[in-house]
């Protein structure tokens, strides 16, 4: 039986910390790894309470990503509890087989510390990983500074888990702005954490010796859109009303709200930008400064990116008169993601709010409160003028001469 | 908001110092905020920590920062760091230097009509942990000069902070600390 840890009410842990704790507190069976920056303290810190003996379950030590999530597909179609973290070229390396523990409907928690893409190499955040992600299957929850990611943690596995769900969730943080950076995080007792998420329920068990089951099978064209469409199905109906009822227990027993896209001065915003991560929380603060001189600005955050939640954000934006998209990705070749998701989402509605994209932050590039302010500046004149004032798609924080496009 | 930012090089323990000093911060109900730039950081190569002290929970997650606080804890970055980098008038600078005031500040004249305090954090170190670690000691100085707190609550802290390490290591950080926080001038 695992030791308890005693933890004070509010720890000073930064994202990484607060991820590893909360990978203790739910006790997973497995956690095989291969450990890549700036993910690798989860992990490492995840050896060092198995090596204490806070953990029961097994710590895997693999030879590469591919391998890591190879491992925790095996160990999660056993019949376990299973969780790693990565990040950035791992994930990259990790994405064959994220599509397989989707499609096996295989419950396993993957802790993104969300990190550019090279070339050229670079050890930073952004949100290429998470991005690369999006068509994988997986249930995508984003944290915004430690305390989400400990606590998103315990939401992931409680739905991930239901046998109504039975999909892999990622729980992603910034790189080193999150993951990386000490705040105070509100703690769970070991008791309290486990209780939440309870114990695992195993669901065609591979070892579950007397129910023989396969796993990982072969359909052509007779039955591989059949499964597929049953994949869809329940990340389209099932997830959403079990997040919201994490959410909502989750409340209950520490006071904590979470929401599928968090708002902050939406109530009468005629402007608003919508972004992820610590992003969401900076514009926040710059929100408040702008609202103290009469500017009716709003902040929209992507909590659950995938399944995506296009009526709840379509009934936040219902009134507003000029947005602002914000990717902190290289969309390569078209609009930012946010722009398109945001566009789809409104265009069948009666809002007919001016759209335009920021591509902001790669590779780590500070995103400053001045930069907001100019933001909102522009969507403020996109309101005023009724249509873009400025082109629809911006660099924000480039070196150089301006880029933009259409 | 209170700001500090550290000048160190890689391996002389800023993060650890920078987490201590918000470890306890926080005990007193203040919420706080510890960071760092690394880059793929090599030890002794230059580079920066931060600390946000606020009433309020930080939302601000923003790098850029005018600090109310600098803290340069190895002696050579003040003439190769841009360690005044949006400065504020008021801002306080702590350098750790084996030069006096006077002689650092006509050493470097970017010092000149600032707000400036020494104190030898790595000599310091060196004669108690008996390591180039200056981390800790600058921590007693910026308790001394910002008087934010009493040294008894702020040592007794420190100790559950370094509690994983050996206790002989924890005695001679303490002492590190009230050297730093006696001979800072």
């Amino acid at each position: 039986m695992a030791d308890t840890m005693e933890l004070r009410d509010i720890e000073v842990w930064d994202g990484n910390m607060a991820a590893s704790h909360a990978l203790r507190q739910v006790q997973v069976d497995v956690v095989a790894a291969y450990p890549i920056t700036p993910s690798t303290p989860i992990v490492e810190n995840y050896a060092g309470f198995a090596a204490n003996a806070y953990v029961d379950g097994e710590f895997v030590m693999t030879e590469s990503e591919h391998g890591a999530m190879s491992c925790c597909i095996g160990a999660s179609a056993a019949g376990g509890r299973v969780a790693t973290a990565t990040s950035s070229q791992g994930f990259a390396l990790m994405v064959e087989t994220l599509y397989s523990a989707s499609g096996m409907r295989l419950p396993i928690i993957l802790n993104v510390v969300n990190r550019a893409i090279g070339a050229p190499l670079n050890v930073n955040g952004d949100h290429s990983d998470m991005y690369m992600g999006r068509d994988s299957g997986w249930i995508q929850l984003d944290a915004y500074n430690p305390q989400h990611a400990y606590d998103l943690n315990f939401i992931a596995f409680k739905v991930a888990e239901d046998h109504d769900v039975r999909l892999p969730a990622m729980v992603h943080q910034d790189g080193f702005m999150t993951s990386h950076t000490a705040q105070g995080v509100h703690t769970m007792t070991d008791e309290q954490g486990f209780n939440f998420v309870g114990e695992f329920q195993p669901m065609n068990d591979m070892l579950d010796l007397d129910h023989p089951v396969t796993h990982g099978v072969q359909t052509e064209e007779d039955w591989h859109f059949e499964h597929k469409a049953r994949q869809q199905h329940a990340l389209m109906t099932a997830v959403i009303p079990k997040l919201e009822a994490a959410f909502d227990a989750f409340e209950a027993l520490t006071g904590r709200r979470y929401n599928l896209v968090e708002t902050h001065q939406m109530e009468d915003a005629e402007i608003a930008v919508i972004c992820m991560g610590t992003s969401v929380e900076t514009a926040m603060e710059v929100v408040n400064e702008l609202r103290a001189t009469g500017i009716k600005a709003g902040v929209v955050g992507i909590r659950v990116f995938r399944p995506w939640p296009m009526e709840q954000l379509a009934a936040v934006l219902k009134d507003v008169k000029a947005i602002g998209t914000l990717d902190r990705s290289s969309p390569h070749g078209t609009m930012g993601m946010l722009f398109n998701e945001v566009s789809g989402s409104l265009f069948n509605t009666d809002t007919k709010a001016v759209l335009t994209n920021y591509i902001y932050g790669l590779g780590g590039r500070d995103l400053t409160k001045a930069h907001l302010v100019g933001i909102f500046n522009d969507l403020k004149a996109n309101m005023d003028a009724g249509k873009p004032t400025t082109p629809l798609q911006q660099y924000i924080g480039l070196r150089g001469p301006k880029l933009s496009f259409f | 908001m209170l700001e500090i930012r550290w000048h160190s090089r890689a391996g002389q323990g800023a993060v650890t110092g920078a987490k201590g000093l918000a470890d306890v911060v926080s005990t007193t109900g203040k919420h706080v905020q510890a960071f760092a730039f690394y880059g793929s950081a090599k030890r002794g190569a230059a580079m920066t920590a931060y600390n946000r002290v606020d009433d309020q929970v930080i939302m601000n997650h923003e790098k850029f920062m005018a600090p109310d606080y600098v803290l340069v804890i190895d002696p050579a970055l003040v003439y190769v760091a841009d360690f005044t980098a949006f400065e504020k008038p008021d801002t306080v600078y702590i350098i750790t230097t084996h030069l006096s005031t006077q002689e650092l500040i006509a050493s470097q004249p970017k010092l000149e009509g600032k707000k400036v305090y020494t104190v030898d954090c790595i000599k310091i170190s060196q004669e108690t942990i008996g390591k180039a670690i200056p981390n800790t000691p600058m921590l007693g100085a910026l308790m001394k000069v910002s008087g934010m707190y009493e040294m008894d609550f702020f040592k007794e802290n420190m100790i559950r902070v370094l509690k994983k390490l050996p206790q002989k290591i924890i005695d001679a950080n303490m002492i590190a600390i009230q050297r730093a926080y006696d001979e800072v001038k």
